[in-house]
């Protein structure tokens, strides 16, 4: 579910990281202006509390293979989504830094994704369906919807993210129709688990959970939130397809000729095949539809081209050794 | 000097689940002494020591620092004056590296960056930590940590140290250096403890708190060989005093 | 990954951060100098197109000359490097499956634009990795978060930062004794969800309390909720010369196909 460096480039990384600073910026402010000393230390640990939590595995029942938990609506339920947001940021900078577990460029992306989405359209969903104090039942239901529709939206704005970035040959149809499912699943586990977690918080402590401790924080509506989210998958396709007018047809005329994915006319493709009318493909689509044989020059790939690559890293390392022989040490 | 005086008048702290944590408790310490406060798990003792810095409001009764009553005017000057050192380090030292968390007090105090250092060097020198200074908590010995937590304390210049379990955690050498330690400091030094020959050595008066209530405060000799006190109150004698046999008293 | 297993790479993470306490010319150059590059790298690394490859290959000098310069131990972090190949396939994989155009011929064999773009991912995966890793060893993460916060990061998001690192190893090690202990009972099977939810919350409790006792020890040293960070740091001319140089050689390195060029005049002095 992480965004990769290698998949993205700069342009969707940077509007990403645009939207991710301005939401880091707000959430900083609210959370300061809340004024509630205790939240320094408390997030703190958070955070490492769900790294740490992420570290522990278990076992998914029917599938013998093992999951281990997201954490983001966890902690909105916790913290609220301000503060919740900041957290799950400080989360994915430490791993992008430490375990080149998405990257640096990819950080708007992937806290955007895992943070921003969770923090203010999944828990707002998990409020509104759980009230006040809700009952067991009523809680898990409330987080299973919250994850689900939480991860779903991640695991669709990954596919844009990664469609519009244009480095893997992957077809948006085919892309969401491995990633949708999939997250599907995920997110029910996130569901239970979460609810599980929260059930033995109320039992264990009550007064931590309670909405009208101090941090329950006034929540931005989830039509706004929604809408934003709309707005910044939305204008990265319109930004696209504003390039490319007539890339429409030949997406359509490509994906019927390379990939042999059988399309049946269910509704999810129906409404996937107008997403893709909307996001259409980018200009490295266009460098492949030259005729074969052409100037492979331009492709980067020819055998002097390659030669000449390592030749440059030969001349670096040289020039180390040359610099490392002067006396630099003062 | 009367600044140097702790004082509890009838303190009484009761939570908000209802436990009596703490009841009319009452003794007063004066400049210079070195007391400690025994007890059972769950007799009060660190209710108690939150009484003494102003993080907890008594139910009934008052706490005096240095004559004056612990109010949200106080505060701030209570903290400067009674330095607080806590049991587990790790929740003392929270900032990357040791000089960061030494300086942490000074610069809320704030001092001017210059001023900082200078605290910061003397009380690491002070504690014999100085050439950690760099270093982050992770990388450091359980005995080094309890004395960079204590130099976090010093850098405030605290006229009254109380300590939470200052040995518990501690390989022998390093209780054996930080006792060494803490016989040299002129503070007012207040130590809760399960570590019941280090009182012996380094406290000459004891207070015993047992549910909540004081059921001693006297010479540490004279409470140590009170050994139906001790039994009543859930504790026993210092290893080094116990009979000859080695055994503890049953 | 299994909890010792990543508890290792923590302690390993560790090892990075170390690194960056040691003295060299580069390791005296101010944090945002070093984040500033950094980003620049990566950027200009990602803005190729997908079917680059042999212009992504000089890029690898600039992490090559900075572990040279600040004598980094190279094995160690080619090592953690190289940890992030295995992912860069997998997400590569797709391409020769989706892209069948053929782009070159070598020797009879015909090679797809997928098999390229794929090597291409490979390399611009080592590339991001490299520059992080690097970047780690030569900065530390504490200046790395004190360069960002002077860079423009709110102050409430650096704060979090710092205690998250500082708190990480002590709350990985809770739970990986915490997961342990269950394993020793379970006999060797691994977490029910039910079970999960228990340790997972038994954690979160323990942390919370933490969590108050360390607000405990900051009020008690005088903490009145504004937080008091160091010293700011100096940028001066070694700084501007450090960006400016390197992103020039960026600059170079993406618009001149300096690959190319080297790699015709060779063959031609050869033939």
């Amino acid at each position: 579910m992480h965004m990769a460096d290698a998949l993205l480039s700069p342009t969707v990384g940077g509007a990403m990281g645009a939207v991710t600073a301005a939401a880091v910026a707000w959430c900083s402010r609210t959370v300061r202006n809340e004024g509630d000393d205790r939240l320094v230390p408390l997030m703190g640990v958070l955070g490492a509390f769900l790294f740490a939590a992420q570290m522990i595995n278990f076992s998914i029942p029917g599938t013998g293979s093992s999951g281990h938990l997201g954490g983001g609506l966890l902690v909105a339920i916790l913290l609220g989504p301000n503060a919740a947001f900041l957290v799950v940021a400080s989360v994915l900078i430490v791993q992008a830094l430490f375990f080149a577990d998405g990257g640096l460029l990819a950080l708007g992306c992937n806290i955007f994704n895992l943070g921003f989405l969770p923090a203010f359209v999944g828990y707002p969903l998990y409020r509104i369906i759980a009230g006040g104090t809700p009952s067991p039942p009523r809680s898990t239901v409330a987080a299973l919807a919250a994850a689900i529709v939480s991860l779903q939206l991640g695991a669709m704005a990954v596919v844009l993210e990664t469609v519009a970035s244009g480095i893997s040959a992957l077809p948006l149809k085919t892309f969401a129709l491995f990633m949708l499912p999939i997250h599907l699943a995920i997110g029910i586990v996130e569901g239970v688990v979460t609810a599980a977690i929260v059930s033995f918080v109320r039992t264990a402590r009550p007064g931590l959970l309670s909405p009208s401790s101090a941090r329950s924080q006034p929540i931005a509506g989830p039509a706004t939130a929604i809408l934003a989210v709309a707005l910044v998958l939305g204008g990265i396709g319109a930004w696209f397809a504003s390039r490319n007018p007539d890339g429409l047809e030949w997406s359509v005329a490509h994906s019927a000729r390379a990939a042999e994915v059988p399309t049946p006319g269910t509704p999810a493709h129906a409404s996937l095949d107008r997403v893709q009318q909307a996001t259409v493909l980018l200009p490295d689509y266009q460098f492949r539809n030259a005729p074969a044989g052409a100037d492979q020059k331009r492709l980067g790939t020819s055998v002097a081209g390659i030669v000449g690559g390592f030749l440059t890293l030969v001349l670096a390392v040289l020039l180390g050794w040359a610099l490392k022989a002067r006396p630099s040490r003062r | 000097m009367s600044h140097h005086l702790v004082e509890a008048i009838g303190l009484t702290h009761v939570y908000e689940d209802g436990t009596t944590a703490l009841r009319d408790v009452t003794f007063r310490i004066t400049h210079g002494e070195s007391v400690a406060i025994i007890g059972a798990n769950g007799a009060g003792k660190s209710t108690l020591l939150m009484h003494l810095n102003g993080h907890l409001s008594p139910t009934s009764g008052e706490v005096r620092i240095g004559e004056a009553s612990i109010t949200k005017a106080t505060l701030p000057g209570i903290r400067r004056t009674v330095g607080l050192v806590f049991q587990d380090p790790d929740d003392q030292l929270f900032m990357p590296t040791v000089f960061d968390d030494v300086a942490f007090g000074p610069r809320n105090l704030g001092l001017a960056e210059g001023d900082v250092e200078r605290r910061v060097r003397e009380a690491l020198q002070c504690v014999g930590v100085w050439n950690v200074r760099a270093k982050p908590p992770y990388r450091l010995s359980g005995g080094e940590k309890k004395r960079v937590a204590i130099a976090g304390v010093l850098a405030m210049s605290p006229d009254i140290l109380v300590m939470d379990e200052p040995t518990s955690g501690l390989d022998p050498r390093a209780r054996r250096q930080l006792i060494g330690l803490l016989r040299e400091f002129s503070h007012t030094r207040i130590f809760t403890s399960h570590d019941l020959d280090m009182v012996l050595e380094l406290c000459p008066r004891t207070i015993v708190l047992f549910e909540g209530t004081v059921m001693a405060d006297g010479p540490t000799q004279e409470i140590f060989n009170d050994d139906a006190l001790l039994e009543r109150c859930q504790l026993e004698r210092p290893l080094a005093m116990q009979a000859c046999t080695g055994r503890p008293q049953s | 990954m299994s909890a010792p297993a990543v508890l290792a790479s923590l302690l390993d993470f560790r090892r990075l951060d170390q690194l960056a306490t040691a003295d060299s010319a580069v390791h005296r150059i101010d944090a945002r100098a070093k984040v500033i590059v950094t980003l620049a790298f990566i950027v200009c690394v990602m803005s190729f197109g997908r079917h680059e490859i042999a212009r992504l290959l000089p890029f690898f000098a600039f992490p090559i000359l900075i572990i040279m310069l600040a004598q980094l131990p190279a094995a160690l972090l080619l090592r953690k490097t190289v940890l992030v190949l295995p992912v860069a396939l997998l997400i590569g994989l797709p391409n020769p499956l989706f892209d069948r155009d053929v782009l070159l011929q070598v020797g009879g064999v015909n090679i797809s634009g997928g098999w390229v773009s794929m090597l291409s991912i490979a390399l611009r995966a080592l590339l991001a990795a490299a520059a992080s890793v690097v970047l780690v060893a030569v900065t530390g993460f504490p200046a790395i978060c004190g360069a960002l916060e002077q860079l423009g990061m709110p102050r409430p998001l650096a704060v979090q930062l710092l205690f998250l690192y500082r708190y990480l190893g002590v709350l990985g090690e809770e739970a990986l004794r915490m997961e342990y202990a269950y394993h020793l009972r379970s006999n060797g099977r691994s977490l029910s969800i039910g079970d999960y939810g228990r340790v997972a919350g038994r954690l979160l409790m323990r942390t919370w309390d933490r969590a108050e006792r360390i607000y405990l020890a900051m009020c008690a040293r005088g903490f009145t909720g504004e937080f008091i960070t160091g010293v700011p740091t100096r940028f001066g001319a070694t700084e501007c010369l450090f960006v400016v140089a390197w992103c020039a050689l960026f600059a170079v390195l993406r618009t001149q196909d300096v690959a190319q060029r080297l790699g015709t005049a060779v063959i031609g002095v050869l033939s």
